[in-house]
């Protein structure tokens, strides 16, 4: 079917873009910021099946980013500014004479001004057998989605060939995918292109470690293929063959110039649309080409996103600038040439270079520190009057945004000091402060120092959020974000701006800050934390019911190490708690409480379910089956909980915390004993997780699950903590939730030991505890803190702080410390006074609760909660 | 928290129409905490103690639910006077007056207490 859209009569110029990748829409963005898409009509051709998404993230996709996660294009953009977006529709040719693009179905839209952003395709090198069943490449997410159904299919082994930023990304992939992984690179070592042998040396040592093999020196010659046409191996250029049924390309990128070509614009020798420095191919002003197909000014094709951002930004206020006749082109935004700093997280690993890393500027000197057994390289090219040219960084690039924010400028202090660890003369925390006010901040956006500053001082943005959305700073690679807000807070502190952090109106401390209160000082008393810590105007007080609780949840994971307590109810504590950690049972809607007893990981003997069967039988109670895999009992009076709880402690049940801020369940799946796909055992290792961490108390209440293989019939990704069993060990996943913001957890280790996982989790919950807000979930505390996952993965994995020998040790003593809190109650008689409906008569039970009978059960009697509900005029006030 | 001596015989009191009714032992009541009491005419009373010593009497059904659970709220002080906060959907209500804090319109009703 073809349709043609007419060419003549236009009432507003036509801006025709295609390609509508990561640059084409920022290149949108900018138009739609400069007022042209109100003045021009603006047609979008894209190939691919939906519009732009964020392709540097499109490795997450295997991590439970679905597509939309990774959509740039928010919906209503499009809309609003009236944009025609044809997704699937190729153009075709261009007809520069007639000033056409046809698009493959046909279409036929006339421009004004035309822009080139087709980005680049994978180079897939000419080698026998290249494109037989099994060969695939990884720039899509169809790419993606192709290689992972092959590789859930038939592959157990797969290599990568090209062992640059890319090639060691999908080998990742590949193994996150359950393969066994190889890399084969060409040059002698990894990542050419970004590090030096040194650093080269300190990331093959890491990758290795990983379990991937990796082959440096080498070509690949052959793609060796079976009788079905199908990869079995490669031969490589020593004479060696490896046996492989998977291949991914990643050899390289090419600009995809093909439509340039056609219609005769001039292509460089070796590919690119060469354009001037306002993006403008040469020959033709009404053309224009941008991100990676371009060939820049400076004689350079750039295959990162900043400097496409850069470009986007210089073709649209050039449009602009023709659109407003302006003839003289000086003073208008130019690109010749763009920083290549990158900072990425390759395997967990850290790896950055800045400015001129190579250190190829005359007279130049390196100050190099490296560690090859802790995996770390770091180096820093100096110029002979001290400026900082540029750098590298390998295993820990901590120092990565402050670094390249001074690159072009002397630091104020030796650079030895930035590169050296602590105790060895450094490192020197340079404050952003030190900073000018030109220094990039944000490369992928190109956000100086200053420009923040304004965010807060000109646009009285207050929050690190406010500022991103702002600025843009923080919203492309988010390696800046750390010094970004810090930057922010500085500046809102400089401007006498009170920011208040404070928890309640108590205290003006937050949790994090709290929590380390008392640890440091090891404070077990609410009152004294209040008094000596509290605002002025709470001292002497009663404190508040935010407060009161979060508090004693503090208090209460610390109690073995701060010396306190550890029942929750013992002394002063009791008035701390909620209701439902004050009667250790869930409160419900007409004062009754329900009770759930802990079934670890959902196992459970018949005789204990004979036991549940005849408590609520015996006492009346109606029965379900919770989302948790679990029985819950509800409709017990309040004096009726210890007579309940005195037959569940003696039938081997022990409080299943569903009323606190606290580990609730661990779900299993059946897993590798009885189910034909498992290979581990998922029960156990549910079991033993949900008895080491029962009873902890958290900021929020914290859910697990662990499944026996990927098809994941435990739903752990959508657990604070969850685990998937692989068939090395368990992939652990943290900062999932269900609930009314679901969110899908992210893959924080693989392939663990029994032992690592334990381990990782102990340090991951204690982290989470010391420095989560009050009511904050994994997921949103993951979130909200500066680095997100990153810093996570730095501080629990790489123990980057320094403290995960005590966060284990903290665990360690809740674990040893740990008792039943029914166990304790049911034995101590004076404990057991507070469970009675009226203070004067114990025996009398609540008259508002009542029952009536539904499905064979009981369900609350509401009409007994209406009768005089209204308030009654009260008696004299006091 | 230790209760001085001489407190510990003393009984929590409410003032009913033209009489004082003797309620409990003052050591039934946990500083920060609440405890319902049954009246002779069948309602319902929380009673509360703060960390000052000072008793509270209100109502103890809460008027946005029906439930009799106000006595199990957790307390605490907004601007200087004592509240409690509906342990169901977290309503505070001043301990002095009744009012409720979050709702204009509703108000529960108050007792006088004494340990005497
Ligand atoms: C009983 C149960 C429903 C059922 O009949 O199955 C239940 C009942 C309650 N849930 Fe739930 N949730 C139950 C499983 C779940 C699940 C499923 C799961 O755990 O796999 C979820 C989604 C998973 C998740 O949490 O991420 C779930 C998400 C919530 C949320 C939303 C949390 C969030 O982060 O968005 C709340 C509200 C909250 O905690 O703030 C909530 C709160 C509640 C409360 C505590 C509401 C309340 O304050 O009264 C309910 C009281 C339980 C009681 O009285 O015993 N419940 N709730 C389930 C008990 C599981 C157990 O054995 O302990
Ligand atoms: C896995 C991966 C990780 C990466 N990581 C990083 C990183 O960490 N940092 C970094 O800076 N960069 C990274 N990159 C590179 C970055 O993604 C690119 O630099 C960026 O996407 C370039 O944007 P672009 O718009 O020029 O090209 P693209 O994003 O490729 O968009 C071009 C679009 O044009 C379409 N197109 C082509 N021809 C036509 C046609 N004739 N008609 C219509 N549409 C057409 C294509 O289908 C494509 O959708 C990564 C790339 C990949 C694949
Ligand atoms: S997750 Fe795997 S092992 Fe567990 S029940 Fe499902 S299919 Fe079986
Ligand atoms: S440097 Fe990438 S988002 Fe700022």
């Amino acid at each position: 079917m073809s349709t043609t859209a007419s060419v003549g009569g236009r009432s507003r110029p036509t801006i025709v873009l295609v390609g509508h990748g990561m640059v084409g829409q920022r290149f949108l963005e900018a138009l739609a910021d400069r007022g042209l898409t109100a003045t021009h009509r603006v047609v979008v051709l894209c190939e691919e099946p939906r519009p732009a998404y964020d392709r540097v993230a499109l490795t997450s996709y295997f991590s439970g980013r679905t597509a939309e996660d990774l959509s740039l294009t928010d919906p209503g953009f499009i809309d609003e500014h009236g944009i025609e977006l044809y997704v699937g529709d190729p153009a075709e040719t261009v007809d520069r004479e007639a000033r056409t693009v046809t698009a493959r179905s046909g279409l036929v839209v006339g421009y004004d001004v035309l822009v080139l952003a087709t980005g680049s395709y994978p180079f897939v090198p000419p080698v026998p057998h290249k494109d037989a069943e099994g060969c695939f490449v990884y720039r899509t997410i169809e790419d993606l989605l192709a290689i992972e159904e092959y590789a859930r299919k038939r592959a157990t082994t797969g290599a990568v060939v090209g062992g640059g930023l890319l090639g060691l990304e999908a080998a990742g992939a590949l193994k996150g995918l359950g393969l066994t992984s190889h890399i084969v690179e060409f040059a002698p070592r990894l990542m050419p292109v970004q590090v030096d042998e040194g650093g080269g040396a300190a990331l093959l040592r890491t990758i290795e470690d990983m379990g991937l093999s990796v082959h440096t020196g080498v070509g690949t010659q052959e793609i060796v293929v079976g009788e079905d046409g199908a990869v079995t191996g490669m031969k490589l250029s020593d004479g060696s063959e490896l046996a492989t049924d998977l291949v991914v390309f990643s050899a390289g990128v090419r600009p995809r110039d093909q439509l340039a070509r056609d219609c005769g614009l001039t292509v460089g020798e070796r590919g690119g649309v060469t354009v001037d420095e306002r993006c403008r191919t040469v020959g033709d002003p009404r053309v224009f080409a941008i991100g990676e197909c371009a060939l820049a000014a400076d004689g350079r094709v750039y295959g990162l996103v900043a400097p496409g951002y850069e470009q986007a930004e210089t073709a649209a206020a050039a449009i602009a600038a023709d659109a407003a006749g302006a003839v003289d082109e000086a003073g208008q935004p130019s690109f010749t040439g763009a920083d290549l700093s990158t900072k990425l997280k390759l395997l967990g690993v850290d790896v950055a270079s800045f400015g001129d890393a190579h250190g190829t500027a005359a007279d130049c000197l390196d100050v190099v520190y490296s560690d090859a057994r802790a995996g770390l390289y770091k180096k820093l090219v100096v110029g002979r009057d001290g400026t900082l040219l540029g750098g590298i960084l390998v295993g820990d690039a901590e120092a990565y945004g402050t670094l390249r924010a001074f690159t072009g400028s002397v630091p104020p202090v030796a650079p030895e000091q930035l590169v050296l660890p602590a105790g060895a003369g450094g490192p020197v925390q340079l404050g952003p402060s030190a900073l000018p006010d030109e220094a990039v901040v944000c490369s992928c956006h190109n956000v100086t120092k200053g420009t923040i500053r304004g965010a807060v001082t000109e646009h009285s943005c207050t929050t690190v959020p406010e500022v991103k959305k702002c600025t843009k700073a923080g919203t492309g690679c988010g390696s800046c974000v750390k010094v970004l807000s810090q930057l922010v807070t500085a500046e809102l502190e400089a401007n006498g701006v009170e920011v208040d952090k404070g928890l309640c109106g108590c205290f003006t401390q937050s949790r994090e800050e709290l929590y380390e209160i008392v640890l440091a000082l090891r404070v077990t008393s609410y009152r004294d934390l209040l008094d000596r810590h509290g605002r002025e105007e709470a001292r002497g007080g009663d404190g508040c019911e935010i407060c009161k609780p979060t508090v004693g949840s503090i208090i209460a994971s610390l109690a073995p190490t701060i010396g306190a307590h550890g029942y929750v109810l013992d002394g002063e504590q009791a008035a701390l708690q909620d209701t439902n950690d004050h009667f250790l049972a869930n409160l419900q809607k007409n004062g009754s409480y329900s009770i759930v007893p802990r079934i670890p990981g959902g196992e459970i003997t018949p005789e204990k379910l004979i036991v549940i069967g005849e408590v609520a039988r015996d006492f009346g109670l109606y029965t379900k089956i919770t989302g948790g895999q679990r029985i819950d009992m509800f409709g017990a009076r309040v004096e009726q909980l210890p007579l309940i709880w005195a037959r569940l402690v003696d039938a081997g049940f022990e409080s299943g915390h569903a009323y606190g801020k606290s580990l609730r369940t661990v779900k299993s799946c059946v897993g590798q004993t009885w189910c034909r796909y498992g290979v581990q055992d998922s029960v156990r290792m549910a079991i033993d997780l949900e008895l080491r961490y029962r009873g902890l108390r958290s900021p929020h209440k914290l859910k697990s699950a662990v499944s026996g293989c990927a098809r994941e019939c435990a739903e752990a990704q959508s657990k604070d903590f969850g685990i998937i069993a692989t068939s090395n060990g368990w992939n652990l996943y943290v900062g999932g939730n269900g609930g009314a913001t679901p969110r899908h957890a992210d893959l924080l280790a693989q392939d663990l030991s029994d032992a690592e996982l334990v381990r990782l989790i102990d340090r991951f919950l204690m982290f989470y505890i010391r420095t989560a807000d009050r009511l904050e979930r994994t997921s949103t505390w993951l979130e909200r803190i500066p680095g997100g996952l990153d810093h996570v993965r730095d501080v629990v994995v790489a123990d980057s702080l320094g403290i995960c020998e005590e966060l284990e040790s903290l665990m360690a003593a809740h674990v040893s410390a740990y008792r039943d809190e029914w166990a304790e109650t049911i034995n101590d008689p004076e404990k057991l006074g507070r469970f009675v409906s009226f203070v004067n008569a114990p025996d009398t039970p609540d008259p508002v609760v009542g029952f009536v009978p539904e499905r064979d059960q009981i369900k609350p009697d509401l009409p007994l909660l209406t009768i005089g509900t209204r308030p009654l005029e009260g008696s004299a006030p006091r | 928290m230790t209760l001085a001596p001489e407190t510990t015989a003393l009984k929590v009191r409410l003032r009913l129409a033209d009489s004082w009714f003797a309620v409990c032992d003052l050591t039934a009541l946990t500083p920060g905490r609440g405890m319902a009491a049954l009246l002779p005419d069948g309602r319902q009373v929380a009673l509360f103690r703060d960390r000052s010593g000072a008793l509270y009497g209100i109502d103890n059904r809460d008027p946005f639910s029906g439930a009799a659970v106000l006595s199990r709220g957790l307390t605490g002080t907004h601007r200087g006077r004592p509240f409690v906060a509906s342990p169901l959907l977290k309503q505070r209500f001043d301990l002095l007056t009744g009012q409720c804090l979050d709702d204009e319109t509703v108000r529960v009703a108050t007792y006088e207490v004494q340990a005497g």
